[in-house]
């Protein structure tokens, strides 16, 4: 039985020694599942074209990746999180608590949001208005009085006779997503804010605008998927009826299977996103520890990879991957911003 | 029966009239458990159709010959001694040359990124590495198979059916293509990318190699640990243990937590081992570590059964011979429970091997490119990477992630192979 002691032994060793390993020799990258594709292009072609290791990247979700990155300072923490909206109040305070308290905002380009559905199925164009009449669990009552109603709505030509003769059903992302969050953000109270009394109530109660537009439907019209987009797509495929709200890169990479609607008359390309015309698309950002910058190796050179033009740039890789670049402008001004190390003072 | 008469029936009688009816009982219990043993079949058979079908494309790669002008203009390496100025040298446009001198008339700027696209930015770390190699190439022509990109790949490998996938392919890439296949400048090889690289974000650049080493490193700290302390929980507990109320308590809750959710081992990793200990993330210690505490339950209650059907006599008679208890122990009673407790054990790894849980907790559900060295480097696992696979956009991770799930089950098979086998070897009967 030497055998056995000899493996207690072992792994008592490898107990202690980690106990003094303290550094770790690659950055980790935290947050949303929807920067994770670009982010992970960067840090693979940074870990080729240098000579430090590629970046750990980990997809936990926009909220997710703020929470462990505003776990604290030190090489367990992770030194940047990405983010498909910008980072709340709530989530500062928190870094503020745990001691990082300059942290440094990169906007590195946009993402649009489409509603789809499968190829072979007629093309659809939708308004914001009937996005919001709906998917919303309360409307303003049909008849034009301005109070809300649950939702009567169950089929798209009862909102619209333009629209479809079919059951309204609509797959897309949990509540925990930041998909969601944008999709109910730009469709949904843009639509919302169409009805006169509810813009009015935005003005002098804008929570409880929020409150009530951003509600989506539970009985059965919206279905909840998971975050696993190319589920959705073979759902969709099964259901000729039915749309699928994702990414517009997801679109991109499968054209062959799913078509965007169009929202207020604007089909989702990639020229349309870029300047604004096509409503629904969200900003990507990432966010960096600035009391890590020079502690963990290649930092700087990470940052600077990934606000290069080669990457972020209108022809750079990034926009390969689906991702809609900044402006020329927006693109200086934030490079200069990321190599002077500027924390961001408040939102 | 002995009151028995001739009018009342006998009891060979009855049994004979019964006979038919439980033959029949017979026959349908039978039946049952072939159909029951058949859904099991079917179910397995179409899994691996589906898995075979759909990931066997996976194993080839689309290559595409291209006459490279090695030209010491273009690849500015000024110093063939410095290594540093391989790393410099301009081979994307050295590709990128040869594809615009087969293609002249293509001007537009919009069409030349498109034809560029055709090429994997693999192509170019490739040929950095046969220079550096062989850097007397510099100043020749060379022909060379280049790595195509995989909206190309998976064009390409779907040519021949009835309506080709044609992706992101538009037309004048289609009419490309053609041209290759026309001058025999296409063709696709055994793709060993995939068992030699870690992730990628480019498919046809990924492999599994790095998940795959993760996986074996994060197994071997959960065997290391949990191996000895089951087993040595496992001989207290059976052979000096009192029977009291403090072993009863104990005994509850080994049974108990071997049935508790892998996650909650994820989130006890994460307060103890990343917020207390402060070990990184992501490491193969730390999941090694997580995973030990979620298959301790399962080899310390196997084990427990394996050293209680070693017959007592044996023990008797090592003690009836003069030796001590612990000499009994080790010379006895764990060779002889050795199968059962290594066949918990391999149950438990597998158990192991094949969760993501408790490893999201922890940081390894995650984009890593570099093949894991230790068990301190940055690694994932296998379940991990087929997830992660199965979640990209990009239409070429489609066949991998069936790849990746094959490579999963064969290890998986030789793990039980290993178990039978050991349990074969090491088996003794009375």
């Amino acid at each position: 039985m030497k055998h056995l002691l000899m493996s207690t032994l072992v792994a008592a060793s490898a107990f202690a020694s980690t106990q003094v390993m303290a550094s770790r020799d690659s950055i980790s990258v935290v947050g949303s599942s929807t920067v994770f594709p670009f982010s992970k292009v960067v840090a693979e072609r940074f870990g080729k074209k240098t000579k430090f290791s590629a970046p750990t990247v980990e997809a936990t979700g926009t909220g997710g990746g703020f929470k462990a990155f505003c776990g604290g300072v030190g090489v367990n923490f992770p030194d940047i999180s990405n983010a498909s909206r910008r980072v709340k109040q709530s989530e500062i305070d928190l870094c503020k608590e745990n001691g990082v308290s300059e942290i440094i905002e990169v906007l590195i380009g946009y993402d649009g949001i489409v509603l789809a559905n499968a190829v072979g199925a007629d093309p659809v164009t939708f308004s914001r208005k009937a996005i919001y009449l709906a998917l919303a669990k309360e409307v303003p009552s049909p008849d034009g009085k301005p109070v809300l109603v649950p939702n009567p709505y169950k089929k798209w030509s009862d909102i619209d006779k333009s629209l479809p003769d079919a059951k309204i059903e609509v797959l897309g992302p949990p509540p925990t997503s930041g998909t969601r969050d944008a999709f109910v953000e730009l469709a949904m109270e843009g639509g919302c804010k169409k009805f006169d009394f509810m813009a009015a109530m935005r003005k002098t109660d804008k929570k409880k605008f929020k409150a009530l537009c951003h509600v989506i439907r539970e009985d059965g019209h919206f279905i909840e998927s998971g975050e696993n987009d190319n589920l959705i797509v073979q759902k969709l495929n099964k259901n000729p009826n039915a749309f699928g709200i994702f990414g517009f890169s997801f679109l991109d990479q499968n054209a062959d299977k799913v078509q965007a609607s169009l929202v207020d008359g604007n089909e989702p390309t990639f020229e349309s996103i870029a300047d604004g015309s096509y409503p629904v698309s969200r900003p990507l950002y990432f966010y960096v520890k600035k009391a890590h910058v020079n502690v963990i190796q290649g930092m700087k050179e990470f940052l600077a990879e990934f606000t290069s033009e080669a990457s972020w740039g209108e022809e750079g890789y990034l926009t390969d991957k689906g991702m809609i670049p900044l402006s020329d402008k927006e693109r200086t001004a934030i490079g200069t911003r990321v190599k002077n190390l500027d924390a961001l003072k408040s939102l | 029966m002995s009151n028995s008469n001739t009018t009342e029936l006998t009891t060979t009688q009855i049994v004979q009239n019964s006979l038919k009816k439980r033959y029949r009982a017979e026959r349908r219990f039978k039946a049952f458990g072939i159909a029951s043993v058949c859904v099991g079949v079917f179910a397995l058979l179409i899994l691996f159709t589906e898995i075979i079908s759909k990931g066997v494309g996976a194993f080839t790669q689309t290559y595409v010959q291209l006459e490279l002008k090695l030209d010491n203009d273009v690849l500015g390496i000024d110093d063939v001694s410095n290594p540093d100025a391989f790393m410099q040298a301009n081979y994307t446009k050295v590709i990128r040359n040869a594809l615009k001198e087969q293609f002249p008339t293509v001007k537009k700027r919009r069409d030349r990124r498109a034809l560029y696209g055709m090429v994997s930015v693999g192509a170019s770390y490739k040929l950095q590495a046969v220079i550096t190699k062989n850097p007397d190439l510099i100043g020749t022509t060379q022909k060379f198979w280049v790595i195509a990109d995989d909206d190309l790949d998976t064009y390409y490998k779907s040519l021949s059916d009835a309506e080709p996938f044609t992706g992101r392919m538009n037309d004048k890439q289609q009419a490309w293509v053609q041209t290759w296949v026309d001058n025999n400048q296409i063709k696709r090889k055994f793709n060993t990318t995939l068992f030699t690289a870690g992730d990628s974000s480019e498919p046809e650049l990924a492999g599994i190699l790095g998940a795959l080493v993760g996986s074996l490193l994060t197994l071997s700290v959960t065997l290391i640990l949990s191996f000895p302390i089951g087993v040595a929980a496992a001989v207290y507990l059976e052979e000096y243990a009192k029977r009291n109320k403090i072993t009863d308590f104990i005994e509850v809750n080994i049974n108990n937590l071997a049935a508790v959710p892998s996650v909650i081992f994820g989130l006890l990793g994460l307060a103890i081992f990343l917020n207390f200990f402060g070990m990184p993330r992501s490491i193969p210690l730390v999941g090694g570590l997580v995973l030990t505490l979620m298959t301790l339950p399962t080899i310390i209650i196997s084990s427990r059964a394996a050293i209680k059907a070693v017959p007592p006599s044996i023990r008797e008679a090592a003690l009836g011979m003069g030796a001590s208890k612990m000499q009994m122990i080790l010379h006895h009673v764990i060779p002889l429970a050795m199968p059962g407790m290594l066949t918990g054990a391999i149950i438990g790894l597998a158990q192991a091997l094949g969760e993501t849980a408790p490893l999201l907790m922890i940081g390894m559900v995650a984009f890593i490119v570099d093949v894991p060295t230790g068990i301190t480097d940055s690694a994932t696992v296998l379940p991990v990477q087929i997830f992660l696979w199965a979640d990209s956009p990009e239409r070429a991770f489609v066949e991998r992630t069936s790849a990746a799930i094959m490579v999963l089950l064969v290890f998986l098979i030789s793990m039980n192979g290993i178990a039978i086998w050991l349990r074969k070897r090491l088996e003794r009967r009375w």
